[in-house]
């Protein structure tokens, strides 16, 4: 067991005298660093450090003793009775004092940081949105100078995107566009049967998916599954400079990683809101078959003759602009990655809140765009 | 005299699988030296570090440190012999999350009762030691360089003053100038803190620079220990290819 540490100070004249014992290591000195730090050392002019009772020295009994004698002014140390190691190391504390005194940096919570931090958040949402623009803008460009030149497509890596993101996704959509269906469904039978006028739950089921849920939908789960998965790959290609050694061989990131998967997005977000579709109309139907007594004949008809084709043209019109929005917000976060781990962490947050956030508000845009159109 | 050993390895073997690293190894480190380790690539001189210091467990054999065994450990003994070391990883090791000086603050934070300002001193006093700038603490370690970021780690190494340190290429990596360095740093700090250091490493100068003793590695087996002259002289290929290729004539004449 180490000894406890103990000292005792007295005054010599103007010269201070320290006689510490026990062992002074960064185990033992918790306590004694407070109590030292509390002497009051006003009218010293220099210390000296007895020490001869003085069991184990380490750099961090060093360290506060010189601490110590810093403050009472003069600053230097004088042993007295050490061993050469305890000489060495309050020499080396001495030698390695720190320049100034660190003052805290204490944060402010007043009302001007409050204002200044919310200033700061909103020209940070401004830039992040023009900076999104510019990285659509520039997307777009790469992905046109593609579309010349098929020859430049990396087929593989669009097959193979459309696979991950696309093809496996097919489950988990079918299967919570059905729930959902079944969801809409039931809430219509029950509101709509106070009037009597359950019928009238084709017409919800059909309007609600095809224009709506079923894309929607359909992007949040892409937001969720593929954004942040394109988030972390790239990410990760970022902090072990697989990007920079790519840049080097001449390979245009944009490219390689970004248009490959924009496309497959592309391509794979309509075919994913048609499953959507398909299976969140089954899901109504299957519930007003069993609740409702509308049997599935029946529901198809009503569909057909009451429920008009736009709605289905407005749902798919907007899958390409979600898939784009997820494999853009996706790719940007990823190439946003800086060297260390917590920046991949915060940049796959980022991305599938932005994704989240731009999903829904394209969505509004979209249905103030077709109310105007009349559709 | 056994109070002088500082690390007892005594028929070391070590597996993965069914490949053999070490059979029956033995190798002591005395108190007090640098001890550096060599051996060609793939012959176990990490794996070795890892044994002694409990990353990977041996098959057979023991490992004493100041004449305790510190083999097969768990719970509160590892611990507690964990402060007889520390450890400067290859690439470092740092925390990434977290800033130079709180990576140095956790070994603190972990086994001592230290107030949080006191750290905080002590941390920047480390760090200063190692040679890094006041300035380096609040960075995280992404924003360092290469040789920062290896004194940073060192610092976090040193952060208990253990009585041994162990350190994993501390010069793979850097400039010939920053390795020069970091070599006399080693020495400096291993003096003025009497340490035990355990140095395996690839480059020749560092030996010549910093070391009392070298163990050589090689066919599952410490093939050679002694002082740089005395490995000169020894006639196994490897050694000789090793001190009196041209990189090891290089370092000798830069020595004389």
């Amino acid at each position: 067991m180490p000894d406890r540490p103990e000292y005792e100070l007295s005054t010599d004249a103007s010269r201070g005298r320290l006689s510490v014992s026990g062992d002074w290591t960064v185990h033992t000195i918790g306590k004694i660093s407070e109590q030292l730090a509390a002497e009051d050392t006003s009218g010293f002019e220099g210390l000296e450090v007895d020490c001869a009772q003085l069991g184990r020295l380490d750099t961090a009994g060093a360290f506060i003793i010189d601490r110590f004698a810093c403050r009472s002014g003069g600053g230097t140390v004088k042993p007295v009775n050490a061993s050469e190691q305890a000489t060495a190391l309050l020499k080396q504390a001495a030698e390695l004092r720190p320049e100034r005194d660190d003052e805290q940096n204490k944060k402010e919570f007043g009302v001007v940081d409050l204002l200044e931090r919310t200033g700061r958040a909103t020209m940070h949402f401004i830039d992040e949105t023009v900076e999104t623009l510019s990285f659509l803008g520039e997307t777009i460009m790469a992905m046109a100078h593609i579309v010349t030149r098929p020859s430049k497509m990396r087929w593989t890596a669009l097959v193979s995107v459309m696979e991950d993101s696309g093809l496996d996704a097919v489950p988990i959509v079918a299967f919570l566009s059905f729930f959902v269906g079944m969801v809409v469904a039931f809430i219509g039978a029950t509101t709509l049967s106070e009037f009597g006028a359950t019928i009238f739950t084709v017409e919800l089921v059909g309007i609600a998916i095809l224009r709506e849920f079923g894309v929607i939908l359909t992007a949040i789960i892409l937001a969720g599954r593929t954004n942040s998965a394109f988030t972390a790959q790239i990410g990760a290609m970022r902090m072990r400079q697989e990007v920079d050694a790519m840049t080097t061989l001449g390979l245009n990131p944009m490219d390689v990683l970004v248009v490959p998967r924009a496309f497959a997005m592309l391509i794979m977000t309509p075919v994913l809101t048609l499953i959507a579709i398909l299976f969140g109309v089954g899901g109504g139907a299957f519930v007003s078959w069993l609740a409702l007594d509308i049997n599935p004949t029946v529901f198809m008809n009503r569909l057909q003759s009451y429920v008009p084709i736009e709605n289905f043209w407005v749902g798919m019109s907007k899958a390409p602009v979600f898939g784009l929005v997820v494999a853009l917000i996706g790719c940007r976060q990823g190439l946003m990655v800086g060297g260390s781990v917590q920046s991949l962490g915060q940049s796959t947050t980022k991305s599938v809140v932005q994704a989240l956030f731009s999903i829904i508000v394209i969505d509004a845009l979209f249905a103030v765009f077709y109310l105007e159109l009349g559709i | 005299m056994s109070e002088d050993i500082a690390i007892k390895v005594r028929g070391l073997t070590t597996a993965y699988g069914t490949h053999v690293v070490h059979d029956k190894l033995d190798l002591d480190v005395k108190r007090g030296e640098i001890l550096g380790v060599i051996g060609p690539s793939g012959t176990g001189k990490s794996v070795l570090l890892r044994a002694i210091v409990g990353l990977k467990r041996p098959e057979t054999g023991t490992v004493e440190v100041f004449d305790r065994n510190v083999t097969d450990l768990e719970g509160d003994d590892l611990r507690e012999v964990q402060n007889l070391w520390g450890i400067m990883f290859q690439d470092g090791a740092l925390f990434s999350n977290l800033t130079v000086r709180e990576n140095v603050m956790v070994p603190m934070r972990e086994h001592t009762d230290l107030p949080e300002p006191l750290m905080k001193q002590l941390a920047d006093q480390k760090l200063r030691m190692s040679g890094l700038d006041d300035s380096a603490g609040p960075k995280f370690p992404s924003d360092l360089s290469g040789g920062m970021r290896k004194r940073a780690a060192l610092a976090r190494a040193l952060a208990l003053d253990p009585p041994i340190l162990f350190l994993d290429e501390p010069t793979a990596g850097l400039d010939p100038i920053t390795a020069a360095g970091f070599d006399t740093l080693v020495r400096e700090l291993q003096s003025a803190l009497s340490l035990t250091v355990f140095l395996v490493t690839h480059d020749v100068d560092t030996l010549v620079a910093t070391c009392d003793r070298i163990a050589v590695l090689g066919r599952k087996k410490v093939i050679a220990t002694g002082p740089i002259e005395e490995l000169r002289r020894n006639d196994d290929p490897w050694i000789q290819d090793y001190f009196c290729g041209p990189r090891g004539r290089a370092a000798q004449a830069g020595e004389s």
